[in-house]
């Protein structure tokens, strides 16, 4: 099997996934790869495994490098099973004189494959372990996206292991940033950071703020997921700084679900609204649209509209859905407003200005209910909040440039 | 005694647990916590800390 050395003696020996479609919920319509990079030297490392299903492929790639016995320590860099399932066949089969994780990685360890007799060595925060004539530093990055997160940073290399931190999940034969499509690139980095590392932002800003003060020179990337980045290491720690600081484009969003087609004539005179003020729209029904691809609009966009019509006095399942799961990933700094059809109650829309109330969306309006069907004045109503929001957005950009 | 949750995790520090992992005995409220108590999870610091409903 092919193995890819991605700097003298450094060995990318993961997996490529071509069949994984759902990632826990995730679309990945260009399936993902699972990293894994074998350094020989002194003592030869292997920095973190593959899913279980994938640890041949693992198994075969080490064995072209070197005889997987001759493997002296394991880091686990992050204990999610992706990176993980085929720890316990490899510890078995290398019988390693050290696993090293963080303390973090410890405990998870312990909880996932219970087995206290491995010969952990746990490693204090900017610990650096000497491997020969390179050395391996240990930056803790708890919660990004796990608590046992870290990143392995070779000094002699310039090599930031990053884990799932500025990872894609795209599948591919290539194995850097400079052999595939970049525009591709860069929306499965946005996908990524949008639907894993959204809700620690703040966590994301203080790791590239700590990067920057150390003034750690990093020439190479290498993701758990994805291709390695090295010619666009720059744009990639931009893209960070940007979706961590919540920097949005002049764009707005209306998403919704609709029963009888009357929220989605609502929703398409809302959007006729926004584009009529020059304001970028994208108008996205939830039954078309995947949630995580709705959650990559979300990231950039300054203005969201939601829109559902009342459904036993409260919303369409999958509205509730996506309000849960895009309120977990803690947007911020949007500008929210509600719309929705009804029959006799028409509770939808409160519901989703509780739910961005929660989120603290900047509501520009209270919500528009149209009773069944709406009239060509009641669409004009919608046409005016979608005026209205495209020229909000429109202001609150020009006052973060 | 008042429970305290994470904001970037979501752990709850139970002042009748405390964090004996940390030295920190059981029946101590979250007030009296050392300056430099951090989230045993995730590390996050005390002021990153809401009382929990």
């Amino acid at each position: 099997m092919q193995v890819y050395e991605i700097k003298k003696d450094i060995y990318w020996v993961g997996a490529v996934d071509w069949l994984v479609r759902d990632f826990h919920g995730y679309s990945t319509y260009r399936g993902s790869t699972y990293n894994a990079y074998l350094m020989l030297g002194e003592k030869n490392v292997l920095f973190d495994t593959v899913k279980h299903n994938l640890c041949s492929d693992l198994v075969h790639r080490i064995r072209t490098v070197i005889d997987p016995e001759k493997i002296d320590y394991i880091v686990v860099n992050h204990v999610e099973m992706d990176h993980t399932g085929s720890l316990p066949a490899i510890v078995e089969m290398v019988k390693p004189e050290k696993i090293i994780c963080s303390k973090m990685g410890h405990k998870n360890l312990l909880a996932h494959f219970h087995k206290p007799d491995w010969p952990y060595h746990i490693i204090e925060n900017n610990e650096t372990i000497p491997v020969g004539n390179r050395s391996i530093q240990f930056m803790e990055t708890r919660m990004l996206h796990w608590p046992d997160s870290m990143f392995s940073y070779i000094p002699e290399e310039k090599l930031l292991i990053s884990q799932d931190g500025f990872g894609q999940h795209l599948g591919t034969s290539e194995r850097f940033d400079d052999e595939v499509d970049l525009s591709e690139l860069m929306y499965q980095a946005k996908k990524y950071y949008a639907n894993i590392l959204y809700l620690y932002s703040p966590q994301v800003r203080k790791l590239l703020q700590h990067v920057a003060d150390i003034g750690l020179e990093v020439d190479m990337i290498a993701p758990d997921h994805g291709v390695i980045w090295r010619t666009h290491v720059d744009r990639i720690l931009k893209a960070y700084q940007d979706w961590s600081n919540h920097r949005a484009a002049n764009k707005a969003l209306v998403v919704y679900d609709t029963m009888w087609h009357s929220t989605e004539m609502m929703a398409k005179a809302i959007a006729d609204g926004i584009e009529s003020t020059g304001t970028s729209m994208q108008l996205l029904d939830l039954s078309v649209n995947h949630r995580s691809d709705v959650m990559t609009e979300v990231l950039d966009a300054k203005g969201v509209c939601m829109g559902c019509p009342t459904l036993n006095n409260g919303l369409l399942p999958r509205m509730a859905g996506f309000l849960m799961y895009m309120k977990g990933l803690r947007p911020a700094r949007k500008l929210g407003a509600a719309f929705g059809s009804f029959g006799w109650s028409g509770e939808a829309v409160k519901h989703m200005n509780k739910a961005m109330e929660d989120m603290k969306f900047d509501l520009i309006h209270d919500g528009i209910k149209i009773k069944y069907v709406p009239t060509h004045d009641d669409l004009k109503v919608c046409r005016d909040l979608g005026v209205l929001m495209g020229q909000k957005v429109q202001e609150a950009v020009k006052e973060q440039q | 005694m008042k429970k305290y949750r994470c904001s970037v995790c979501g752990y709850i520090y139970d002042p009748e647990n405390g964090d004996p992992d940390n030295g920190v005995e059981p029946g101590t409220d979250f007030e009296d916590l050392p300056d430099d108590w951090s989230c045993p999870i995730c590390g996050a610091s005390k002021d990153q800390f809401e009382p929990a409903e």
